[in-house]
């Protein structure tokens, strides 16, 4: 299955009822599998909006209405979601937001990369908010974070992202759907529906007095934390007696795991350490392994994004190096093994006991 | 020996990337034709949409400008009013100005913006693999519309050029078609007048063409050009649908 | 075991289902598979392709440095990737479309009239198929058995006549390699 139809699958499997969608590379498959699939399910809506703006602000009226709404996009479209997904936060209001990026700035390319960290991980829009983002780097993962951004939102209130690429969109692995969505699907509790039997409520996020928006930014910011110390997930591999540490996310990290399975074979000491939220950052799990490393090389598909994490989580602590290819160029892992190589020899880790 | 056919001067020397059929091609063409006779080359500017025409400036030879999908009038809108000596066109698919870029549209034809619109309605999402678009036919089947388009779901096809025809600003507005050589002939006319009225200043005009889409059809050339008169007219009649320039048609 | 494959040709020859129809065999066989589609803009007017890894174990990267089988189907394929190739990796030309030679000398090279074979078998459409089975006698990544019965459940909607010519195709590359 195609990591895009995974997505779909496992989105109607954990309830989604709500998928607005709009047409651009290389997401599509995604917006055909819900037309197909989910526009004549019972209860179930799916409609291909006349632009992102109107598609996420659909997310949020459904959302509102307390059912289980996402969307999806590449980067050009997501950068139009980004007011509406700063309404969704100020409004503790859960949503999925799917993006499979593709080469910027600009109309850029459509091929794959990884230039919307920043985007994704700082909030995006304008105000001071969050959103959780989840990346996956197989198709089995695009299935499993769908159904974990559904069930994140609706736990935290956040809006959640799942920031994948053009090329684990269309890669196609075998995948296993392990979750089904419950036969009566809940209407969440601070839904506006009417008022019938109850006080009327609101939902906004205007005010006139800048001490209650303090407090609404306030509580917030607890629950980022709570996140924060809950949520944060990684996944190490050959860390445990590694000489260099490469760092990497989503697709990127499958083509450094690749370079790393030949520089092991080729005697380097060489492991992975790659967050899966991005945002919370596994800060202190990489400050773990910097006690017994002192080198990392962190590769993107961009100019440097990450890396900025990195060093925040790092400071003087290690020795960090970058390498990335911006634009939708795809490197190899031939390519990430001569950059670990070259590396390797300079820092004079081959001699070092 | 007399010449009758030749390249148009602002038509660049490059083979185009449309595929077999596509009206594309035959509306740049047009167009180029329409900037060599008027002699405005050297003053024109291009604003070429996201969609299959991305790659207009390859062939246009003259100053072009990409615009965000579906921004081509605002972005006109502002190099108009900041150069008004100017010729500024956009190229616009039916994703781009009746979707994702109404609001623009319909509000720069609003403020009589002295802007030509080629329109190229295709029923479809073609650059990104024949989604429905605004202008899709009803029961018309879509990647996205998989079961036919629903009026019930899916809304009516929208005719969006009428709509525009409806602000005050908008002067000129035609249908057109690139389907047989009497439709080209009229076509290049709507296209020769659209310019002409903003060269003239009166305000924004803009003109249709309804352009077969082979490959997202999944029609042969041949069976798509038929069904533009056969089937895509009848829901978007040929002709005039607004014209206040005064002017004596061109006929 | 980990082996990667480039099938590469123009849209409309049927690259993207040679890969496929590989991959799915191999994971019915209980192989770990990626698939990965050249998608989009890419695609139209110029070359398809597609990568497909195949391996024992799990799969790190679906993107393939150096492919030990290319199968191109026309020549601009051939121009396209024949550098990225491993040493002594195995290159399937097309000769029906590709007319020059291969300019490496480090790897093998077999030649297929996909074409010309498809269209004594009646279409000239089942190429990509005759292809494949010439391709699956050699790399002995799936076997041939396997590979029609894939053929046959995929084309099962389309009708039986279809799948009667896609199998003679598969089965008559696969005896051109005895
Ligand atoms: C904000 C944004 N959303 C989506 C896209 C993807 N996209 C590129 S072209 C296009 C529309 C193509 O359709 P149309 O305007 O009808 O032109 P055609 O390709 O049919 O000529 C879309 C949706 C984009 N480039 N930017």
């Amino acid at each position: 299955m195609s990591g895009n139809a995974a997505i779909g699958e496992a989105a109607i499997r954990a309830g989604c009822q709500c998928y607005f969608g709009y047409p651009i590379t290389p997401q599509n498959e995604l917006t055909e599998y819900m037309a197909q699939n989910l526009s004549r399910r019972k209860g179930c809506t799916f409609i291909q909006a006349e632009s992102e703006i109107s598609a996420i602000n659909m997310v949020y009226g459904a959302s509102v209405a307390g059912v289980r709404a996402m969307t999806s996009s590449s980067s050009p479209g997501i950068s139009l979601k980004q007011e509406g997904i700063s309404y969704l936060a100020a409004c503790e209001l859960p949503a999925v937001i799917v993006n499979m990026s593709r080469g910027g700035p600009g109309l850029g390319s459509i091929s794959a990369a990884q230039s919307d960290y920043y985007q994704s991980t700082r909030g995006g829009g304008h105000g001071d908010y969050r959103t959780i983002v989840l990346a996956p780097s197989s198709v089995q993962e695009l299935a499993d974070f769908t159904h974990r951004a559904f069930e994140l939102s609706d736990q935290y209130l956040v809006p959640v992202i799942i920031l994948g690429d053009g090329m684990i969109g269309q890669m196609m692995e075998p995948v296993e759907f392990k979750h089904e969505a419950p036969a009566e699907l809940p209407i969440r509790e601070r839904a506006l529906r009417g008022a019938k039997g109850r006080n009327s409520r609101i939902i906004k996020t205007f005010t006139s007095n800048p001490a209650e928006l303090e407090e609404i930014n306030w509580s917030l910011f607890r629950r980022y934390q709570l996140i924060e110390k809950e949520e944060t997930t990684s996944e190490s591999y050959l860390t445990e007696d590694a000489k260099l540490i490469l760092v990497a996310f989503g697709i990127g990290a499958r083509i450094a795991k690749g370079a790393i399975k030949t520089a092991r074979a080729n005697g380097m000491k060489v492991g992975l350490f790659r967050p899966i939220t991005l945002w919370p950052f596994p800060t202190k799990k990489l400050q773990e392994l910097a006690k017994t490393t002192k080198f990392f090389l962190d590769f993107e598909m961009n100019m440097g994004q990450m890396v900025d994490d990195v060093h925040l989580a790092l400071g003087d602590k290690a020795n960090i190096s970058f390498y990335g290819r911006p634009g939708g160029v795809i490197a190899t892992p031939a390519e990430v093994l001569r950059v670990i190589t070259r590396l390797y020899h300079q820092k004079g880790l081959d001699t070092k006991k | 020996m007399k010449t009758v056919y030749n390249r148009p001067k602002s038509l660049k020397k490059r083979v185009f990337h449309y595929c077999p059929g596509c009206g594309h091609s035959i509306a740049h063409r047009l167009i180029c034709e329409v900037i060599d006779e008027m002699g405005i080359q050297d003053k024109t500017v291009g604003i070429p949409p996201p969609g299959c025409a991305v790659f207009a400036y390859h062939y246009f030879d003259v100053d072009m400008a990409e615009s965000a999908h579906g921004r081509g009038a605002a972005v006109g809108t502002g190099l108009k009013r900041a150069n008004p000596e100017a010729i500024v066109f956009t190229y616009q698919g039916d994703g781009d100005l009746a979707a994702i870029g109404t609001a623009e549209t319909i509000h720069a034809a609003n403020r009589g913006e002295k802007l030509t619109a080629i329109f190229i309605n295709n029923a479809v999402y073609g650059m990104t693999g024949g989604q429905m678009a605004p202008t899709t036919l009803s029961q018309m089947v879509t990647t996205t519309t998989p079961y036919g388009r629903d009026e019930k779901l899916e809304g009516y096809p929208i005719r969006i050029s009428e709509m525009i025809a409806l602000t005050k600003g908008a002067v000129y507005i035609e249908r057109v078609a690139v389907n047989s050589p009497a439709h080209i002939i009229k076509a290049k006319k709507a296209i020769r007048k659209a310019f002409q009225v903003q060269v003239d200043g009166l305000g924004y005009a803009l003109v249709e063409i309804l352009s077969p889409c082979p490959t997202n059809w999944k029609m042969t050339p041949v069976e798509s050009w038929k069904w533009v008169d056969e089937v895509m007219s009848k829901e978007f009649p040929l002709g005039v649908i607004k014209d206040t320039t005064g002017a004596k048609n061109v006929d | 075991m980990l082996i990667k494959t480039v099938f590469a040709g123009f849209g409309g020859q049927g690259v993207l289902s040679m890969g496929l129809n590989l991959t799915q065999t191999a994971m019915r066989e209980g192989k770990h598979v990626t698939y990965l589609p050249a998608y989009g803009a890419e695609m139209r007017g110029g070359t398809a392709n597609c990568t497909v890894v195949i391996s024992d174990e799990e799969i790190a990267s679906p993107v393939a440095s150096s492919p030990e089988f290319l199968v191109a189907m026309n020549q601009p394929s051939l121009v396209k990737f024949q550098n990225q190739i491993d040493a002594g990796g195995v290159v399937f030309l097309n000769t029906s479309l590709i007319d020059i030679e291969v300019t490496r000398g480090d790897v093998e090279v077999i030649r297929v009239a996909a074409n010309q074979i498809a269209e004594e078998l009646g279409s000239v459409r089942s190429a990509n198929m005759v292809m494949l089975g010439a391709f699956v006698r050699k790399s002995n990544l799936v076997a041939i058995d396997a590979l029609v019965e894939m053929v046959r459940s995929l084309l099962e909607s389309k009708g039986t006549k279809i799948f009667a010519a896609n199998k003679k195709a598969l089965l008559a590359g696969y005896e051109l390699l005895k």
